[in-house]
């Protein structure tokens, strides 16, 4: 479908792609009583733990091997094992995860023997996994970070064990991709518990940084996500949903351990993708669907007749991740949009299925571009849209990680009938508010009408 | 209050060509199998575009509370008109008899903080009833505040939105019209000679008369007054002066046309700007009753030039439009007058509303559309859904009121009454007619909701374990 053109200029201005470690970090935040240290200098960690704060509106636990001068030259290995050794000695963690950066990837570390030889030094710490995982911020972005962290998980904390596939009978896994919300998690739980299932999140976000009040005043840790132990009985699951392209390496990794079937969803955005997961949870469960869904279903649809003149050749400029990405130009095709510009900071084979001439690899300078070049009426991406927007006098949407000027952004459900359902109406209403189809008022050779202020074109509601 | 042979005299408009038929007068209203709006409706649908002048409703707040920030008309300036005013009137008011008393200064209010160019009051039914003297009381104020204020009497009993309308018409002309003289038209910037023209039932919905308006400036058309899209007060007042005038909205301010001409002998003709063709004729017909040689021909020249546009324009549309079928449901004259508009984009309207048509509308219809056209007189939502199956058509197009209808039984529609807002008047509001017709005909939308829920399907999705 949509042809990927690849990067062709050596300056990246007001960049789009959030990094692979920062990505594997928000894997890791969503297991319960977890610590992400990144293998890299201080700032690898501040700047991202900053990124998370805005964003999450919450405390993120997020450490650092810290890195400096002498060790990157002379070997940081050692950063490792006393990084790991002071936290597992410190907070008792149920996982620490490693993902590794460009500092420590280019320094040449080895990532694997490192945690190796922790464990050969400190075997008082076995009850504790450690994941490490490659993710040099020189290739790749946010979602495959996160997609590796998941992979590496699945690797370390899940059995190698074919035998016990379907053994909890009403227990379904559940990979979920960075492209969704904690918001749209809880959406996905629901809708699983509706058919009589337990699901199992593998990460699960909305359990860790949904943004609660909780009893415990402070934690050096996590507190809520994925519980290890449910982790560790995922290959006992009747089966799995695996949510978004990205974690395709990391649902085939699980399905070959397990032998547990699965089910894969590029996105869960839109009438026909819900309705293929909703199919899905009837076929595992047995169960018709429930009435509250089929009225879900019906409110979605009657929702797309009622948008269809708004969003009907509307132009849409979207940047985001790929899963993200190919979600929302899948959704708003389906509503009669055009997408007119498509920026995606890295590569991923659902790019080819993003509807839409062409897909830039890119950066916001490319999607501004692209906008002046084919027009738009309105743009979805994360926060540092907002000055593009600004400039391009468009209204935006913001969608993808980082929204850090949005209250609430990392609650917002976006899938699911319901979730579908709210975003064409925030979409019809930001092209209404922004009244494109006014036509400029007309003032007569003859008018007379002197003192007349001329009147400001008066955005209205379509219907 | 009006009598009630005033109302009758009002009903019998001389100048609707049914009343010289067998059936006579507007048809009345049948109590549970009635739709649409009340005669204060009507009269404040026809003059609220006037934008700077201050709209008052005069009664307890049913009526503009309903009513008020309705959005549909547009200004080029003052935005007077989109300010709600009423005296919301309590049971005190009603009981006590204070009402008149709340309207006096409630126009005082009005003037002090909006400084209008004039007070419109508008009469509605529970003072008509209660016996306010509204007429007198806007005398009143009119001397104490200095601006003219014109008494609107519509109360919603006195009948229908229709005999609203005239209601309206014949406030303007008892109170407003001819109040003034026009000031002298300044040089045309191409020499050529300015005729006055004046509109009546030109709402300006949408803007879409700025689609139009060009085209007169450019023909050396000076429009005195539009009666009321985009209208001034002071510009009402001169409409007696129009050398030509075209009524654009079907039969509902016909008397005013008629006493134009009766009083002030102004000339007019029944017209529409919606279609190419109709547009070009609404052109010629102005050119034919002023009668100057130059303009006619001027006149030829520009719809020559804009009907190629336009023809350009609509070619991608019409390669899209061909062949879609429509069911048209407006009743009375719009049921035609539309028609050439849809035609010009190659579609096929197969069948239309005739509820409130004469014999003499049906045989317009019949003469555009051909005998196979299916033509409706009940228009409930049940019969309508049923035609368009029966018919195959492709598309609804209807009033707002309709339009649920049509989305419930995942039919395409169109809106083409008042609230609409797309500009779809002249030669340029054709491509934006047909770009709203693409968008509805074609959106995925309608396969998406009309597919069945796959739950007894295959499972998609799903890999081997």
């Amino acid at each position: 479908m949509a042809e990927i053109i690849k990067r062709n200029k050596p300056l990246s201005v007001n960049p789009l792609k959030v990094s692979q470690p920062v990505g594997a970090s928000l894997a890791f935040l969503g297991i319960h009583r977890a610590i992400p240290m990144l293998h890299g200098s201080q700032g690898c960690t501040a700047f991202a733990k900053v990124f998370f704060v805005r964003h999450f509106r919450e405390p993120i636990p997020l450490q650092t091997t810290a890195m400096d001068q002498g060790a990157t030259v002379m070997g940081a290995d050692e950063n490792v094992i006393v990084g790991l050794e002071t936290i597992a000695g410190k907070s008792r963690p149920a996982l620490i995860g490693l993902p590794t950066t460009g500092l420590s990837e280019t320094e040449g570390t080895d990532i694997h023997r490192l945690v190796r030889e922790f464990r050969a030094r400190h075997p008082e710490y076995d009850g504790i996994p450690v994941v490490p995982v490659n993710t040099p911020d020189y290739s790749g972005c946010l979602e495959s970070g996160f997609a590796l962290a998941v992979k590496a998980i699945v690797e370390h904390v899940v059995p190698a064990d074919r035998t016990r596939a379907g053994q909890r009978k009403r227990q379904v896994n559940v990979l979920a991709g960075a492209h969704l919300t904690p918001g749209d998690l809880e959406h996905v739980q629901e809708l699983v518990e509706a058919f009589g299932l337990r699901p199992v999140l593998l990460p699960d976000l909305s359990g860790s940084l949904d943004g609660h009040l909780g009893d415990q005043e402070s934690s050096p840790l996590t507190v809520g996500g994925t519980a290890v132990g449910d982790i560790a009985a995922m290959g006992e699951s009747v089966a799995t949903l695996v949510l978004g392209r990205a974690l395709d390496p990391a649902a085939d990794l699980l399905r070959e351990r397990t032998a547990v079937p699965d089910f894969r969803f590029d996105s869960l955005m839109g009438l026909d993708h819900v309705d293929a997961f909703v199919a899905a949870l009837a076929a595992i469960s047995g169960q018709p669907v429930p009435e509250r869904i089929e009225r879900q279903r019906a409110q979605l649809q009657d929702a797309m007749v009622d948008t269809h003149f708004m969003l009907g050749f509307a132009r849409i400029a979207v940047a985001a991740d790929p899963d993200l990405l190919y979600g929302l130009a899948d959704l708003v095709t389906g509503m009669g949009c055009t997408v007119s510009a498509a920026v995606a900071p890295s590569r991923s084979p659902v790019l080819d299925a993003v509807p839409g001439a062409e897909v830039r690899l890119g950066d916001l300078q490319d999607l501004e571009k692209a906008i002046a070049a084919r027009g738009a009426d309105l743009m979805l991406c994360n926060s540092h849209a907002a000055d593009t927007a600004r400039r391009l006098g468009l209204p935006l949407i913001r969608a993808g990680f980082p929204q850090y000027d949005l209250i609430g952004g990392y609650q917002k459900l976006w899938v699911g009938y319901k979730g579908t359902r709210q975003t064409l109406f925030d979409l019809a209403n930001t092209l209404v508010e922004h009244g494109h189809h006014e036509i400029a008022p007309y003032r007569s050779i003859y008018a007379d009408r002197e003192g007349e202020a001329h009147a400001a074109p008066e955005a209205r509601p379509l219907h | 209050m009006q009598t009630t042979r005033q109302i009758a005299e009002l009903l019998n408009e001389p100048a609707c060509a049914h009343n010289a038929k067998e059936k006579s007068g507007c048809a009345k209203t049948r109590p549970g199998a009635t739709a649409g709006g009340c005669a204060f409706d009507g009269a404040q649908i026809a003059l609220l575009p006037i934008a700077d002048v201050a709209h008052i409703v005069h009664g307890p707040i049913a009526c503009a509370g309903s009513s008020w920030d309705n959005r549909g008309t547009r200004s080029s300036g003052p935005t007077l008109y989109r300010i709600g005013m009423t005296t919301d009137l309590t049971e005190q008011d009603v009981i006590m008899g204070r009402g008149e008393k709340r309207l006096f200064h409630a126009i005082k209010q009005a003037v002090e903080e909006y400084a209008p160019a004039a007070v419109f009051v508008y009469n509605t039914c529970v003072p008509a009833l209660a016996g306010d003297d509204v007429e007198a009381v806007c005398k009143a104020a009119a001397e104490r505040v200095g601006v003219p204020v014109v008494p609107v009497d519509a109360a919603g009993f006195y009948g229908t939105k229709n005999l609203g309308n005239r209601l309206a018409g014949e406030a303007m002309f008892k109170h407003v019209i001819g109040t003034r003289e026009p000031e002298p038209a300044p040089p045309h910037p191409a020499g050529i000679r300015t005729h006055d023209v004046c509109l009546v039932g030109e709402y300006n919905i949408a803007g879409e008369f700025w689609h139009v308006a060009p085209l007169f400036d450019e023909l050396g058309l000076r429009i005195l007054g539009n009666l009321s899209g985009d209208a001034r007060f002071r510009e009402v007042q001169t409409l007696h002066r129009a050398e030509a005038n075209m009524v654009v909205c079907a039969k509902a301010l016909l008397n005013v046309a008629r006493k134009l001409q009766a009083n002030f002998g102004v000339p007019y003709f029944e017209g529409s700007f919606y279609g190419v063709t109709d547009t070009s004729n609404a052109l010629r017909e102005f050119a034919r009753l002023i009668g100057d040689p130059d303009l006619t021909a001027r006149t030829e020249a520009l719809i020559a030039r804009e009907e190629a546009r336009a023809h350009a324009l609509l070619e991608p549309w019409r390669q899209r439009l061909k062949g879609k079928r429509v069911l048209l449901y407006t009743g009375g004259v719009k049921s035609w007058s539309i028609v050439s508009a849809l035609q010009d984009l190659g579609l096929e309207v197969v069948a239309t509303g005739t509820g409130k048509s004469t014999e003499e509308d049906k045989a317009r219809i019949r003469e555009l559309m051909g005998e196979k056209t299916k033509m409706i007189t009940d228009g409930s939502p049940k019969a309508l859904i049923g035609i368009v199956r029966e018919y195959q058509a492709d598309i609804l197009i209807a009033g707002g009121r309709n339009m649920y209808t049509a989305l419930k039984a995942r039919i395409p529609f169109l809106d083409i009454n008042q609230e609409r807002e797309f500009a779809y008047a002249g030669y340029q509001g054709m491509a934006e007619l047909a770009r709203q017709l693409a968008l509805t005909l074609d959106s995925p939308v309608w396969a998406a909701v009309r597919r069945p829920a796959p739950w007894h399907g295959a499972v998609p999705g799903q890999a081997a374990g």
